[in-house]
């Protein structure tokens, strides 16, 4: 099931490669959101249909290259559901926008294609290497989408984000070998490694293994200091990109504390909790304050995302800080940082699928270029603030609920991060509300752009459907969550458990 | 003693094709000249055939224990075969019609057969022989389209040869004094009382000549001439071909030889793989010219070869390492080369400029070649990343892996370099983008696919690189 689910989209890919690019336009964009929309359905089937009691669900474990420990081990647990069900309607999302794209559609389409398969492949994973392997193709999926429908200096944004994301993962798999080569007998099977512990009680070892696992994944969150490549790759980015690089590449980052990090080596990860929550910290303050100076829209939207990881990785760090904090307290965090995941994804994807709209009506971002745009394009506006309060966590949307619980659940062992943390969501409520004030109210002020008209067409059919979607899901996880946490909590109290041996 | 000649099976088809090829294409009309090329690929193929049969077989000694039959050998074997078919099918229309067309074949199986040899030779005399087998033909192909530059690669190339050659005659003539023996058994019986420093200079000496068949620093100054100078089939062949035999010698020679000797060897080799590495990395970063930035990047892939040997009997995992390496490389390596030989009139990485509109498939091969050489997953040089990473750290190179890891990164900036401008707009002139090559165009897309293969079903192959060397 899930190997259909991972190796559809890559199926199509190659089917689709096939048909001839004078073909036009049509059959590909058909054809693309008509597999993203079988994927989708197919991850709700599975979500339905699996079991949430905590442990794997259609687990399948195949050998693969067994003389070096690795084998094609999938499964999806209450941690990685909800990432597969968000990626797979990301995508869905994405080519739904992309109907109006009109340059080299073929390349585009097999190149998400791709990336999807990427990008739920890795949520599934269940092994080390073929974890590794789905991170790096990843980066060069989006390295090629980046260098080759971006914009502005897209070339370059394109190679920093490789060089740079490529270091992380290079940091990743360093760590990888030395997880496998303390094992006995040596293995790179997730699971087998969570019940080994292999690295109890290996001090200076243990902390080398988990500083590398650590960079590799902070890269790719990313959590400062290790977030510069992010602005320019996300400003550079075409919209359906940035969607995807912000909603779902990011969270495999993330997603490696919760699977990888923690549970892996637990004793390691207590002792340097309190490292994690700094740093937590400061990305969620930093995030927020440079957000905040930013003239360019979609380059404010891509530190607010620096910000919102900053509230996974201190949840994640709070979970480690042992003394001061109960079980229950600890699931907590953890289900704040799943949950934080999804709505950051749902969220983000849609405010950057909606800055597209600026760049492809103007050709800027440029936010003091533009005022009163919420005459001409009401929906617009609308959507654009229904997605800003949502992003700054208001009550009703899921950021709130994720929020809520990432603080509750980190209160009592990290205090004082806590409460500055806390500031944070102060921070973006100011910027956001400053941007609705300054670009969709008062007097009608357009950009110049060579070729456009005189005034602002609103969203169009495929914008609208491909958008409303992400914020109604997020209104619906904010106003009944327990769909979500129903199959996030079980979860978390395992991994709970495998972080306090 | 064990003079079975039916062991030698793949050399003697090399040893006859060659034969044969020379006889026939004195006979030949120049426009049949062809039948030579069909002679080595049969010759080729039938040497696969016959190392299958030896894989199945047991691991033995032959001819006075100064030749093993085992999974190192059987490898290299394969490894070569497969090599020299590669490019064969490559140099189809550069080699093809050429009024020395049957020289380059009966050439080429020459330097195949010495190559082989030096895998395979576990006797220092035999090492003296194979080297010079390996390496005299290989100076005469580098000069084989008789032009300038081909002259000057030559040159340089036979220069460098020789005086290492030296070096290695030299060390082997220390060993045999004062270890009364140039059998490695033997050797590795009487060498722990022979005085350290009197070993530590022979070994030097002997890597000497080794590291110039690899091209790794620093008796890599042949490496970037030859491979712009010569032919692009020249280039492809001795930047592949000759490290697979030199790579696994070294890896004989040190494990069956000096294993007790109180010399700290793994830090020479391993100080030598940094260097290899880092400096090939470094100069491969501002290359313009396509064939030097190969040449430059085949240097430092040396070098992450190197870290397995410098770990060899250490680690369990040294051997498989390295043989899985070298034919993920050997593979990866020439389907890079098979583009440049398919599109010849583009030598600089500019020119490059709107392949990916012009030809999408070879650009496809290209990145996967090129991607494959940085070692991005599921390629097959990940794989042999993977396991020469493990092997290093596993023997205590900590500082040497994460060298290579930053080395690694610093490779993709000049490799990105390159496929960067294949999806770029072409320029003006787009002139230069003419397919020539059909076959060398069905090489690279072979390679490239071979290379992702091998990746994915590495769990199948790497069982065939695990075995020890025969005592």
């Amino acid at each position: 099931m899930l190997t259909l689910i991972v190796f559809l989209p890559l199926v199509a890919a190659v089917v689709l490669a096939a048909v001839p690019e004078s073909a036009g336009r049509r059959p590909f964009l058909v054809g693309w959101i008509g597999i993203t929309a079988i994927d989708a359905v197919l991850v709700v089937l599975a979500w339905i249909a699996s079991d949430t009691g905590g442990g794997m669900s259609y687990e399948q474990n195949v050998r693969w290259i067994p003389s070096a420990g690795v084998a094609y081990h999938v499964g999806v647990d209450g941690l990685s559901l909800p990432l597969v069900a968000m990626t797979a309607l990301l995508f869905l999302a994405c080519a739904v926008y992309s109907l109006r794209q009109t340059h080299r559609v073929k390349s585009f389409v097999l190149l998400f294609l791709f990336l999807q398969t990427v990008s739920l492949g890795l949520f599934t994973a269940l092994d080390l290497i073929l974890f590794f392997v789905y991170f790096d193709l990843s980066i060069v999926g989006m390295y090629f989408v980046i260098a080759g429908w971006g914009h502005g200096q897209a070339k370059r944004s394109a190679l920093t984000f490789f060089l740079y994301t490529f270091v992380g993962s290079l940091a990743l798999l360093l760590g990888f070998i030395g997880l496998y080569l303390a094992a006995e007998p040596h293995t790179f099977d997730i699971i087998a490694l969570a019940t080994a512990n292999p690295l109890a009680g290996r001090g200076a070892y243990a902390a080398l293994v988990l500083l590398a696992i650590g960079i590799g994944l902070a890269v790719k969150t990313p959590t400062v200091p290790f977030h510069t490549w992010l602005p320019p790759a996300h400003t550079d980015a075409p919209a359906a990109g940035s969607a995807i690089l912000a909603g779902v590449l990011l969270k495999m980052g993330t997603y490696g504390f919760v699977r990888i990090a923690m549970p892996l080596l637990p004793e390691t990860w207590r002792q340097y909790a309190g490292a994690v929550v700094v740093i937590g910290v400061v990305s969620v303050l930093y995030g927020a304050l440079v957000a905040l100076a930013q003239q360019d829209f979609k380059r404010m939207v891509a530190y607010t995302s620096v910000n919102h990881m900053g509230y996974v990785v201190l949840a994640v760090g709070a979970t480690g800080l042992w003394a001061g904090s109960d079980a229950q307290a600890r699931s907590l965090a953890v289900t704040g940082a799943v949950t934080q995941m999804v709505s950051h994804g749902l969220i983000t994807a849609a405010l950057f699928l909606l800055a597209g709209v600026f760049y492809d009506r103007r050709g800027t971002y440029d936010m003091g270029a533009y005022s009163g745009v919420a005459g001409p394009a009401p929906l617009f506006a609308a959507a654009t603030g229904v997605a800003a309060f949502a992003s700054l966590g208001l009550p009703g949307f899921s950021g709130f609920i994720a929020e809520f619980q990432i603080f509750t659940g980190s209160l009592a062992s990290a205090t004082i991060g806590t409460a500055l943390a806390v500031l944070g969501i102060l921070i973006t409520a100011g910027l956001f509300l400053r941007v609705l004030h300054r670009v969709f109210l008062g007097t009608l002020r357009l950009p110049d752009a060579p070729g456009a008209g005189r005034d602002f067409a609103d969203l169009h059919r495929s914008e609208v459907v491909s958008v409303l979607p992400l914020l109604a899901l997020a209104v619906v996880i904010g106003v009944v969550p327990r769909f979500l946490l129903e199959v996030i909590e079980p979860a978390s109290a395992t991994l709970i458990g495998l972080v306090g041996r | 003693m064990n003079e079975n000649p039916a062991a030698l099976i793949p050399e003697l088809t090399l040893v006859a094709g060659a034969v044969l090829g020379l006889l026939l294409g004195s006979w030949l009309p120049r426009r049949r000249q062809w039948w030579v090329r069909v002679v080595t690929a049969c010759a080729c193929l039938a040497g696969i055939v016959a190392t299958g049969a030896a894989m199945a077989g047991e691991p033995q000694k032959v001819f006075g224990d100064s030749y093993a039959i085992d999974t190192a050998t059987n490898a290299g074997r394969l490894i070569v075969l497969v090599a020299v078919l590669l490019v064969i099918c490559l140099s189809s229309e550069e080699i093809g019609a050429h009024p020395r067309e049957t020289e380059f074949h009966v050439l080429m199986q020459l330097g195949a057969l010495g190559t082989i040899m030096l895998a395979g030779a576990s006797d220092v005399l035999l090492l003296v022989a194979a080297y010079l087998l390996a390496s005299i033909p290989l100076y005469a192909l580098a000069g084989f389209a008789k032009d300038a530059s081909g002259t000057e690669a030559s040159l340089k190339y036979y220069l460098m040869g020789a005086f290492l050659g030296i070096a290695l005659l030299g060390g082997t003539t220390i060993l045999y004094g004062s270890g009364g023996a140039t059998n490695y058994a033997a050797l590795a019986r009487n060498l722990p009382t022979a005085p350290p420093p009197v070993v530590g200079i022979a070994l030097v000496a002997v890597l000497g000549g080794l590291l110039f068949k690899i091209g790794a620093v620093p008796a890599h100054f042949w490496v970037p001439d030859v491979t712009e100078g010569a032919a692009t089939s020249v280039a492809a062949f001795v930047t592949t071909v000759p490290k697979i035999g030199g790579l696994i010698a070294a890896y004989r020679l040190l494990v069956d030889s000096i294993p007790a000797v109180s010399l700290n060897w793994p830090l020479l080799v391993a100080i030598l793989a940094a260097a290899s590495m880092t400096l090939g990395n470094l100069a491969a970063f501002f290359q313009d010219n396509v064939r030097r930035l190969l040449a430059y990047s085949t240097i430092s892939q040396v070098g992450y070869i190197l870290m397995a040997i410098a770990v060899a009997g250490k680690s369990a995992l040294a051997l498989p390492g390295t043989l899985f390496y070298l034919g993920a490389y050997a593979v990866t390596n020439l389907g890079a080369f098979a583009v440049v030989a398919a599109v010849p009139r583009t030598t600089r990485l500019e020119d490059y400029r709107g392949l990916g509109r012009a030809h999408p498939m070879l650009a496809g091969g290209l990145v996967v070649c090129l991607l494959g050489l940085v070692g991005t997953p599921p390629t097959s040089v990940f794989l042999g990343k993977l396991e020469v990473f493990t092997a290093a750290i596993d023997g205590d190179f900590v500082w040497l892996a994460v060298l290579a890891v930053l080395n690694t990164v610093a490779s993709l900036f000049y490799y990105l370099r390159w496929i960067l401008p294949v999806f770029s707009p072409a320029s003006e002139s787009t002139k230069v983008m003419v397919l020539k090559g059909r076959w060398a165009a069905a090489t690279a897309y072979l390679a490239a696919a071979a290379s992702l293969l091998l990746g994915m079903a590495g769990g199948a192959v790497l069982p065939l690189t695990a075995g020890p060397l025969v005592p």
